[in-house]
Order: structure tokens, then sequence, then C-alpha cells
């Protein structure tokens, strides 16, 4: 091996360290929302489309709820759950910081909601969809 | 002998505890039906506590609570799921502290602690047009009068009933 392509493989040899780092770094690792809207865009391999993503959430996709039923038409506010009464905190992301900073937490709730207003999981690009909607959503 | 020697050793431990004092800093509640108020665990505060006031696990026997968690997709007409690490947590956690008080051992039907006979008959002169109101809405909804109810306090100073 000569220096030159010590030198090139180094820099390689420690992003890759890099990446297995931030694959082991804990569940709750905090993100943007824009980083989990790139991540669903990217998984779904094309862009995400606001006005679909407003659609998918008012829309009662033939059943009981949609997800405004609990979160509101315009989730820029406290809405309130359809059977419980509990009050849910504002969706988009510019009226509550918390919303889509911890990628578990949006997937589990990606994962249950879905299920019960579309009876089924959302796919990835229905997922930048909702996403890139909400964060259209601003003061 | 009705229980193994460990079992009853580790009663008899919590009896002397509550017994001391120790644990009832106000002795507010219903409880655990033993006296004590468990403190809720912040992992079942956070998963218990998103959709609903979170429960205290001494209001039903461990078998109702056990069916549950077992069935956590399909909760109460939505899907609650967790991942499975999560759900064995929550249950080892809940299952040291179901109800064993006499009048909280019976399993209510569907297993709805707003079912159980001591629920209906405390809440007895509550009139079915009181629990209609959109503050209150069901009887599921314990913080609409319960104020303390988030805190796992359920002492009848607290309560205020909305108009």
């Amino acid at each position: 091996m000569n220096l030159f392509s010590l030198s090139a493989t180094f820099p390689r040899a420690l992003a890759a360290l890099t990446l297995a780092c931030a694959a082991l770094a804990p569940a709750a690792r905090a993100v943007t929302p824009a980083e989990q809207l790139a991540g669903y865009t990217a998984q779904a391999g094309a862009p995400a489309s606001p006005a679909r993503g407003q659609q998918l959430f008012t829309n009662k996709h033939g059943g009981e709820w949609s997800c405004s039923s609990c979160h509101g038409a315009v989730p820029i506010q406290a809405g309130k759950h359809a059977s419980t009464g509990k009050t849910i905190g504002a969706m988009a992301p510019a009226f509550n910081p918390e919303r889509f900073t911890d990628p578990a937490k949006t997937e589990k709730w990606f994962r249950r909601n879905c299920k019960d207003v579309l009876s089924r999981e959302c796919t990835a690009g229905e997922k930048a969809d909702v996403l890139s909607w909400l964060m259209t959503l601003k003061p | 002998m009705p229980y193994p020697l460990h079992t009853r050793i580790g009663r008899l431990a919590l009896a002397l505890l509550a017994a001391s004092g120790f644990a009832l800093p106000a002795l507010p509640v219903l409880a655990d039906g033993n006296g004590r108020m468990v403190p809720l665990t912040p992992k079942y505060k956070e998963e218990c506590s998103a959709c609903h006031v979170a429960y205290p696990p001494s209001l039903m026997p461990a078998a109702s609570w056990n069916r549950i968690m077992n069935n956590l997709p399909n909760h109460f007409g939505t899907d609650a799921s967790l991942d499975p690490a999560t759900v064995k947590e929550l249950s080892g956690w809940i299952n040291a502290h179901a109800g064993t008080y006499k009048r909280v051992r019976e399993e209510p039907p569907q297993d709805r602690i707003t079912r159980t006979a001591w629920f209906i008959h405390k809440h007895d002169e509550v009139s079915a047009a009181t629990w209609k109101r959109a503050s209150i809405k069901s009887a599921s909804n314990c913080i609409a009068c319960h104020t303390t109810a988030d805190k796992g306090d359920f002492n009848e100073d607290n309560v205020r009933i909305p108009r």
C-alpha cells in the first residue's frame, strides 16, 4: 500500500466508523423534522407532496376517523382525542418544537394512527407527504 | 401453604413498609387498595398516558391487565401497539403493582375499570346526564373530575365536577 492510497483510505474508514457509531447511538437520538422528511422521501424515491399530505390527513378513507378527528383540520393548536377527550399537543413542528425529533416516536405513532384511520400502515411516501404538509404550516 | 414462601415474605415486607408509614407521604387515595399510593414510573406515564390518564395498575387484577397488554394492537378500538421490549418492561411493573385487595380482585367485564363493582358503587351518585357532559364525555376520563388523577391521586378532596 503506497502512501497515497493510505491517505485516501483513512478518511473513508473514519467516515465508516462515524456512521457505525451513529447507528449504535441510543434510539432516542434527536433529529430535525427536515431530516426525517429527507429520510422518508429517500425511502419513497419520489418528492413529497404537501397537498397530498393534507388530503390524507383530513380524509376519513371510508372509516370512522381521520387524522383530523383527534388533531384538528389544521393541526397548529392542541387537539382532543376523539374517544378519551385527552388533549394532544399541536402536530405542526413550527407550533410544537418536540414534534418529529425522535424517529422511534414518529414511527410508533404513524404505525398506530395509520392503522386506526386507514386500517393499514402508511407507506414512506405517505409519511413524507403528511410531514411535508405539516412543515408548510407556519405562524 | 397458599403462596410460596418468598412471595409471603415479599408481602410481609410490603405490609411492614406500608405500616411504617414510609410509603405513605399523604395517604390520599384509593391507591392500590392496600393503602399505598404507588408512584407511576416515567415509562408507564409516557406510554400509558399519551391518550388517556395513566390508570394506576392497582385498579384491576393482573389477569385483566395481562389481557390488555397482550392485545395492544386492538386496544378499546384503537391501535396502541408497542415494541416487544417495552411491552415486557411495562407488563412486569404492572404485574408487580396490580390490584390484590379483595374488592379489586374481581376481573371486570371487558377488562374495563369502569365496569368493576367498586367503581360503579363509588360513582352511584353521579347522574347519567352528568357523565354525558361535553366536559366529561366518558367515565374513563378520570381527570375531568379527579383533578389529580394524572398523579395517581384519587382523593375525594380533589374532585371538582365540571359544568
